[in-house]
């Protein structure tokens, strides 16, 4: 294997700051539990190259802005380094708190969830309590959206992570709240948030990714959604980095029969973040509802890339991103929707709507199908176009400033994925986070 | 049933959708004057060089396009990888039956007539021929130019011959839409090219015939590298027509052609093609059209036959207000692969461009769209619209499309939309319930399903494509 590498002449795959030693190092303040893994992950880690220019699964993505110089990987919680200032105005409290990866605060559960076998802990403690389901669901779907080596990476220097379990039947109605922080200059963290909600149980949860320095941090993140047979979960992640840092974000979502999974990815940090979605619908009847908001400004570059697989017959999935482009802003949307051979009936949906706010922003969409079965309904969608001229128009003779109607009509253009919220209130923080985001 | 039972026995080739592909299937023996042998290097390239006697500076251009065609690696990390079974060693670059072009029916040798009679043109389409210029293997083998046309001042040549005697006009625009380096394939041409057309249109001239070229491969293992170069000066207007049908070999056989148009101001140029190689060939072309000024480019493509082809046609929109259009149609049946698309470059205000595609998948067929829209920093008013219409026939057909749209800008709308569905059992169960039966209503809804974009076609190649439909859908339910 090495040899055919060095026959390619591919360069000695960057490690930067992520070295055997770095390693050696992580692996000596994390449980034993986990070491065997987490060499094996290292190990793929080492071996895999960089992304190249040459390389589909990164078209168009600024690969020279991705370095792993310069960064702290295991930065100790330095006296005073608090979570940062959460910006949701949501009415539960977060549930866990994880600063620079490790546990900083908790918020007991309800006591009548805890009494239903609801659970929510680090996977640290998940490690103790349900090593089996850990085994079974961490990090355990296929990465094949080009970034096995920053997931390799993940693995091998996750610190901690949230851990979420539903039992049967259980359904929850406050939003669980999970705050991932960061703080400090080249601190390096590996937020991991595992949902899994067994048979027709239903959770809601929200990540929230946030620093609020000024300096630029490495944030290698993943997610693994599961939900059981008629599980419904519905899962936000708000993406607000500070505008220095470099974010890396895996999500892997499993449907089983008859179960309905809504994530809803909101891109609002980082000076340069790639968002990775896999969709597996694995049983008939399962749903998954794919969204995304971002806003992108400066010369920040957003790069998402998604994966809609249809494994079984009879399966649905709906995707939707928005982007609204400011500055010299750029977004890549790289899209497939995949319909294995006898998935009939498949219905698959795929849309990309671009806003272009700017003179220098620029939209690159890739929407692809790949379809194997005959009997099926796929149908995808891109555009790529400014604020529509009439609509401003008729907001103007009714007397409505320009930067008023243009902050009217880029909430609408948001609506569109805002409304597929069932919840009210997250829908109005999300709303409101936007809006202080744009600064109005 | 027992019907049933014969058309299984006589296709064992296609096990799945019971298609006859023996259509088609034949050769005649042929003499050869001029014989490159097989294999590629630079004695190949100076033989058909000095074979052509060409001037020193295609020789040097064919050199160096060798060079580039040997340092490119095939682009497998995006393409099929069935790319890597062409044996470019098995290849004969250059063959030549040693006649000059002719320039009336009855010069044509007898053997190539029969071919032409054996695909089934009917004596009403050899009055069209009358005005063709039909490439057998690789030079002209018949070129006859309406006088009409001529005394316009069109000129209507085979390659050689336009670089030979009209330099001045030609040499400024060779390669220069697509040059050597563009892909390896475009690279390989430009090595080795012989036949295709070179035409030149003055300015303000309206061709109102439809200028014809049919183009053939029937010679084992043969390689046809054809290059056709069309300049249309100001405010002029051309339509060509190219059609491809093949006899079918045991041994794949490789199709790499470069067509390079050039519309200057005002000018029109509309050019289409029915591509129908036997489904053994690969047919990897490289087509790009420059539109300047108010200029209009547009590409009608229509590809049924071949075992892989990838072709994209493209327009760089050059000029403020140019035109691009793509309307392509792609049949992929059993073991082909229809990998077609469209590249919309645009380079100044206000273009405009279109891409329709719809593509049919049968039996294990594969058909790919693959296209892109590119729209670049500081322009303002470029329109794009794209339409992909895909429809799967068997439950194991397939089909993929891939594109890639790239706006910089608030100026700008561009769109792209598609969808993949099947025939309408609702449809096919009208028809049936009105006596026809399941193939025919098949057949009919395919037809049904291009026929927008067939309309496109002049009359006569619509009729040759809905009898080519027809037969492709022979046996493909039940």
């Amino acid at each position: 294997m090495a040899a055919s590498l060095a026959d390619k002449a591919v360069a000695t795959p960057a490690v930067g700051s992520f070295t055997p030693e770095a390693f050696e190092r992580h692996l000596s303040l994390s449980p034993s539990w986990w070491h065997e893994r987490k060499r094996a992950a290292y190990a793929r880690f080492e071996s895999l190259p960089m992304p190249s220019r040459t390389d589909e699964s990164w078209r168009f993505s600024n690969i020279s802005g991705i370095k792993l110089e310069g960064f702290v990987p295991d930065a100790a919680n330095a006296a005073g380094t608090k979570a940062a200032q959460v910006a949701f105005s949501l009415a539960a409290e977060p549930t866990l708190t994880f600063v620079n990866g490790r546990l900083a605060s908790t918020n007991p559960l309800p006591a009548a969830l805890v009494a239903k076998g609801v659970v929510v802990c680090t996977l640290s403690e998940a490690a103790q309590r349900n090593p089996e389901l850990l085994r079974e669901h961490f990090m355990a779907q296929p990465q094949k959206l080009g970034s096995a080596k920053f997931a390799a990476l993940h693995e091998a220097f996750i610190v901690d992570g949230a851990f979420v379990h539903v039992p049967r039947g259980i359904e929850i109605e406050e939003p669980i709240v999970l705050i991932h922080s960061a703080a400090g200059a080249g601190t390096a963290v590996f937020p991991h948030t595992l949902v899994i909600a067994e048979e027709h149980s239903k959770v809601t949860v929200v990540d929230h990714f946030l620093s609020n320095d000024q300096f630029g941090q490495f944030a290698c993140g993943a997610n693994d959604l599961y939900a059981g047979h008629g599980a419904k979960i519905t899962y936000t992640a708000a993406q607000c980095w500070s505008l220095e840092s470099l974010s890396m974000q895996f999500n892997s979502t499993v449907v089983r029969r008859d179960a309905r999974v809504q994530s809803l990815n909101l891109h609002l940090g980082a000076k340069q973040a790639r968002h990775e979605s896999l969709s597996q619908l694995q049983a008939p009847g399962g749903f998954s509802e794919m969204l995304a908001l971002t806003v992108a400004s400066g010369a920040r570059e957003f790069d998402q890339r998604t994966l809609q697989i249809h494994q079984a017959p009879n399966t649905k999935s709906d995707l939707l991103y928005k982007n609204a482009l400011l500055d010299k802003s750029r977004t890549i949307f790289s899209g497939l929707i995949v319909v294995d051979p006898d998935a009939q009936k498949t219905d698959a949906y795929q849309s990309n709507r671009n806003l272009m706010l700017s003179e220098d922003a620029e939209s690159n969409s890739l929407p692809g199908l790949e379809i194997q079965a005959n009997d099926v309904r796929c149908t995808h969608g891109s555009t790529s176009a400014p604020i529509d001229a009439d609509q401003a128009f008729y907001l103007k003779s009714r007397g409505i400033p320009e930067e008023a109607a243009n902050e009217l009509l880029i909430f609408g253009f948001f609506e569109d994925v805002l409304s597929r919220l069932e919840n009210e209130e997250l829908h109005s923080a999300i709303r409101n986070l936007i809006r202080k985001r744009m600064g109005k | 049933m027992s019907e049933i039972t014969d058309t299984l026995e006589t296709s064992i080739e296609n096990p799945v959708a019971g298609i006859d592909q023996s259509n088609g299937n034949f050769k005649y023996d042929m003499t050869y004057d001029f014989d490159a042998g097989t294999g590629l290097s630079e004695r190949t390239v100076d033989y058909i060089s000095s074979v052509k006697k060409e001037a020193p500076w295609i020789k040097d251009f064919r050199q160096n396009a060798l060079k580039t065609f040997f340092a490119k690696p095939l682009p497998t990390h995006w393409a099929s990888k069935d790319l890597e079974t062409i044996n470019f060693d098995k290849i004969r670059y250059y063959l030549s039956q040693g006649q000059k072009p002719k320039r009336t029916w009855e010069e044509v040798p007898e053997d190539i007539k029969r071919t032409f009679e054996r695909l089934g043109i009917p004596e009403q389409e050899r009055k069209f021929l009358a005005g063709v210029e039909a490439q057998f293997d690789s030079e002209a083998a018949y070129s006859n130019i309406k006088e009409a046309v001529s005394k316009q001042g069109v000129i209507f040549m085979n390659s050689t011959e336009g670089l030979r005697e009209h330099p001045e006009i030609f040499r400024k625009f060779f390669g220069k839409v697509i040059p050597t380096s563009d892909n390896k394939f475009s690279a390989l041409n430009s090595a080795v090219f012989s036949g295709g057309s070179f035409i030149y249109v003055p300015p303000g001239v309206k061709v109102s015939h439809p200028l014809q070229a049919y183009f053939r491969i029937n010679a084992e293992n043969f390689g046809q590298f054809e290059r056709t170069l069309i300049i249309c000066d100001e405010g002029s207007e051309l339509t060509y027509m190219e059609g491809c049908t093949a006899p079918k070999f045991s041994t794949a056989t490789l199709h790499s052609a470069v067509v390079e148009l050039v519309a200057l101001k005002g000018a029109k140029i509309q050019y289409i093609t029915v591509q129908n190689w036997s489904s053994n060939v690969f047919n990897l072309v490289t087509k790009r059209g420059l539109a300047h000024e108010e200029s209009e480019i547009k590409w009608i493509d229509c590809n049924i036959g071949s075992r892989l082809t990838m072709k994209y046609p493209g327009v760089v929109l050059k000029g403020r207000k140019a035109r691009g259009e793509v309307i392509s149609i792609a049949l992929a049946n059993d073991g082909q692969h229809q990998d077609t698309g469209a590249k919309m470059v645009h380079a100044a205000d206000e273009t405009t461009s279109t891409v329709v595609s719809k593509s049919i998948s049968v039996g294990q067929g594969r058909a790919t769209y693959r296209g892109v829209v590119h729209i670049p920093k500081g322009l303002k008013g470029c329109k794009n619209n794209t339409e992909c219409d895909a429809l799967l026939i068997n439950t194991n057909s397939r089909t993929d499309t891939y594109p890639a749209i790239t706006v910089r800008g608030d100026r700008h709308a561009v769109q792209h939309e598609a969808s993949v569905s099947k025939v309408s059992a609702e449809q096919i169960f009208y028809m049936q319930q009105r006596g026809l039966t399941e193939g025919q209503a098949m057949s009919l809804s395919v037809n049904g399903f291009i026929n927008d974009l067939a309309r496109q076609f002049p009359m006569e190649y619509s009729v040759e494509l809905k009898r080519l439909i027809d037969l492709e859908m022979e046996g493909s339910v039940g």
